[in-house]
């Protein structure tokens, strides 16, 4: 079976047809899972899973927020290891690069299915060269929650790294030597998950503010170290020195601001990635040069923002993961800097930030001419990344923009169709390039505003051939039949499947 | 009429591929001081190919040689001049250096036959090429002159600082120079690539002497040095205001909002719409 974009869609799976079809459909929840356990402090890992009874085939999830300096996931899975548990789900809200020990669980069958919105380093690689033995499900970060409280996505176990957490199970993000922010992905973990372990290496006696509810979580464990919160930072979190990325981010803040998007009361999210970041900063040029003042920035949340937060340059920010130590320090102290759960920030059936966002700016892997992005894999069918929450702000944001290079390390960034679908290019509006810039014909309201002016305004298939022009046309890759992943899109349905090479 | 030439080193192809993306009036692809010896001849062989393949949208390309000084000169324009090209850019100039460069010049854009005349932009290096300036302004084929401070204090045995005091006179020679033989006055580039502040205070002063452009080490200088060399919008409209006012009083001298306006007046608001105009401002 093929979905609405041309991709094969597997037996089992729902289709992918358009962004909006889940506007149709009826929220489905099931019940909350609460606690009645009352002594919760436990020894050891080795005692969890005895008491839990964790057994061959159980799905266990985790949260991301720690990022590249999380242990839980590995101390969980080493346990996995000694126990020689087979057959096990995982459903960590990403893998990250010190992940790598769940890659001897892959090979050995401990671990045979993961669910994931995203997934880099050794972990991709292994599942890239097919070693897991069922496909991989790559989510949204607003289609998870979504999977979770429907029971499509049923967790028999929630590990949850509390970095500041009571004897109860009460515990936040916010302080402690491993504080990390929000923990808003493990929210719908500790609501619908069957059991609940949260694992901290600070004990106190009252958390204060509770993003973790003592009422559901089964048990408390204390470890020597949850991880390194100093890897939180693990992708460039400053604004981008480069001179090509400065270049996309001023021509993209100047788009912004000609289509009349800069007003009072705006919204916005940038994501953490350098050229992102420089994107905010000419933004916030902008503002102080008209006087403008946000309502709003969301999403992953970096010291940039808390500093115009602070400055007064905008009035709150909904932070559903905490990207630097700066962003870390600043949620315990400003009322404004508000911690949000996964699902209020993007399931698609929940009263959602993205779908407030006035623009939202993202990055590509590739871009085809119907606009569609691939955050996925590399151009060379490697699996990098995942959407995150790509997919589901773009579906939200007003104006969603791309930014990216118009050819990266020799290859053009546009093609004539991505390797792999993450976005729908119905979602995707504007494209900003240093060769040049495209508006999806689907906006012409944007083409109309910027008709008169003087930017580099050109249809998406010039774009493909100003690439080729100093590139020459790349030769196809080919890939096998043999499918490695699902790349779901946010309301549960398919948007492609994923091939070993 | 320039205000920003971006130094590009020649040996780098992912910095020559990008070059077209900037917005600076040149390039200066550089063969001298940014190539070193075990890398002139292949820096120069990309350079030529990559001639033939870049779209650099009408913008001016200037090649800095290496100085007459060495054999790899001769080579370099041997190699390089071509219709692609707008521009020689002449180290450590001296007037004999630019008769002999004219010379040289003429003769390989006759034996390639050349639809163009080669241009010379000479840089001051020397102090012995700063007394003899206004000589090197009038020479044929130059039309504009480069300060190079840091040899220049160097031959000078002073240190570069960040007032630049010690170019004060340098800047302000050739400047004066420039603007009689109406050539452009480049000045030197601004080191220190993280310091947009001090690049900003540095280009303000060499304009407020009377430089009306300036070398860039990075891409990133290059916006910052458009904008100040480049008239602002109250000097846009005053000017406008001041050239309608002449038109439709049709004399030498007027009032206009109190103030009498005359004939140096006017044409310095025709400077400012000729450099508005071909900088895109209005």
């Amino acid at each position: 079976m093929k979905n609405s974009l041309g991709r094969f869609v597997g037996e089992g799976f729902l289709p992918f047809t358009t962004s909006n079809a889940f506007v149709n459909k009826k929220r489905i929840k099931i019940p909350e899972k609460k606690t009645t356990h009352q002594e919760k402090m436990v020894a050891s890992l080795s005692e969890v899973f005895d008491k839990l009874h964790i057994t061959d085939g159980m799905t266990l999830s985790f949260h991301h927020h720690l990022r590249d300096g999380d242990k839980v996931l590995s101390l969980v899975a080493a346990e996995i290891k000694k126990r020689n548990l087979k057959n096990m789900v995982l459903a960590p809200s990403s893998i990250f690069p010190c992940h790598h020990n769940l890659v001897e669980l892959i090979e050995h069958k401990n671990v045979v299915q993961i669910y994931t919105n995203y997934v880099n380093g050794e972990v991709a690689d292994a599942i890239s060269q097919g070693k897991l033995a069922k496909p991989l499900i790559m989510m949204t970060h607003g289609g998870r929650p979504q999977a979770i409280e429907s029971g499509y996505l049923k967790i028999d176990v929630a590990f949850i790294a509390c970095p500041n957490a009571d004897s109860q199970g009460n515990g936040n993000g916010f302080f402690g030597v491993n504080a990390c922010g929000s923990l808003g992905y493990a929210i719908s973990d500790m609501l619908y998950a069957d059991k609940k372990v949260v694992i901290t290496d600070h004990i106190v006696p009252e958390v204060g503010e509770c993003e973790i509810k003592s009422e559901y979580i089964d048990y408390v464990l204390k470890v020597d170290s949850i991880g390194d919160a100093q890897k939180i930072v693990s992708g460039t979190t400053k604004i981008t020195k480069d001179p090509v990325g400065l270049k996309i981010a001023k021509e993209a803040a100047h788009f912004l601001d000609l289509a009349g998007i800069i007003q009072n009361g705006f919204s916005m999210q940038t994501g953490a990635g350098g050229t992102s970041l420089a994107v905010a900063h000419f933004v916030k040029e902008i503002m102080i040069e008209k006087n403008i003042k946000a309502s709003f920035a969301s999403g992953g949340i970096t010291g940039y923002f808390t500093s115009m937060l602070e400055e007064g340059l905008v009035d709150r920010l909904y932070d559903v993961q905490s990207f630097d130590l700066e962003a870390v320090s600043s949620i315990g102290k400003n009322a404004n800097h508000l911690a949000i759960s996964a699902s209020s920030y993007a399931n698609p059936f929940d009263d959602n930030i993205v779908n407030q966002l006035d623009f939202v700016i993202l990055g590509a892997t590739e871009v085809d001419v119907h606009f569609n992005v691939n955050v996925t894999t590399s151009s060379l069918g490697n699996i990098i990344g995942g959407s995150g929450g790509h997919a589901d702000t773009a579906y939200g944001a007003k104006v969603t923009m791309i930014v990216t290079p118009l050819i990266k390390s020799r290859i053009p960034i546009i093609k004539e169709a991505v390797t792999t679908i993450t976005t729908p290019g119905s979602d995707v509006d504007v494209i900003v390039t240093d060769r040049g810039i495209a508006i999806n014909p689907l906006r012409q309201d944007l083409i109309a505003k910027m008709k008169d002016t003087n930017m580099d305004i050109v249809p998406i298939e010039e774009l493909w051939q100003r690439a080729h022009r100093i590139t020459g046309i790349p030769a196809k890759l080919s890939f096998s039949q043999d499918v490695i992943g699902v790349v779901m899109y946010r309301d549960g349905t398919v948007i492609d499947t994923i091939y070993r090479k | 009429m320039r205000r920003s030439c971006l130094f590009i080193p020649s040996s780098n192809p992912g910095m020559l591929q990008s070059a077209d993306i900037y917005h600076f009036d040149s390039v200066i692809f550089d063969l001298e001081d940014a190539v070193t010896l075990s890398e002139k001849e292949s820096a120069r062989e990309l350079l030529k190919n990559f001639l033939v393949v870049a779209d650099l949208k009408q913008k001016e390309i200037m090649i800095r040689i290496n100085g007459l000084d060495n054999e790899f000169a001769i080579a370099d324009l041997e190699c390089i001049v071509c219709d692609e090209i707008d521009t020689i850019m002449l180290p450590k100039a001296r007037v004999s250096d630019i008769v002999y460069l004219d010379h040289v010049l003429t003769q390989i854009e006759q034996k390639k036959q050349l639809k163009k005349k080669i241009n010379i932009v000479p840089i001051i290096e020397l102090a012995s090429s700063l007394l003899e300036v206004e000589a090197i302004a009038e020479e044929n084929r130059v039309d504009g002159i480069l300060l190079g401070a840091e040899d220049l204090t160097s031959d000078m045995e002073v240190s570069r600082t960040e007032e630049g005091t010690e170019i004060f006179y340098p800047r302000a020679r050739i400047a004066m120079a420039c603007k009689a033989h109406k050539i452009d006055a480049i000045d030197t580039p601004y080191t220190n690539v993280n310091q947009l502040e001090g690049l900003q205070r540095d280009a303000l002063i060499a304009k407020g002497l009377g430089m009306n452009a300036k070398a860039c080490i990075h891409p990133n200088q290059i916006d910052m040095v458009n904008q100040i060399f480049s008239p602002t919008k109250q000097e846009i409209l005053k000017a406008q205001k001041i050239i309608a006012a002449y038109e439709q009083e049709k004399k030498g001298a007027f009032s206009l909002d109190g103030k009498m306006i005359d004939k140096p007046i006017i044409e310095r608001s025709m400077k400012v719409i000729a450099k508005a105009n071909k900088f895109g401002l209005i």
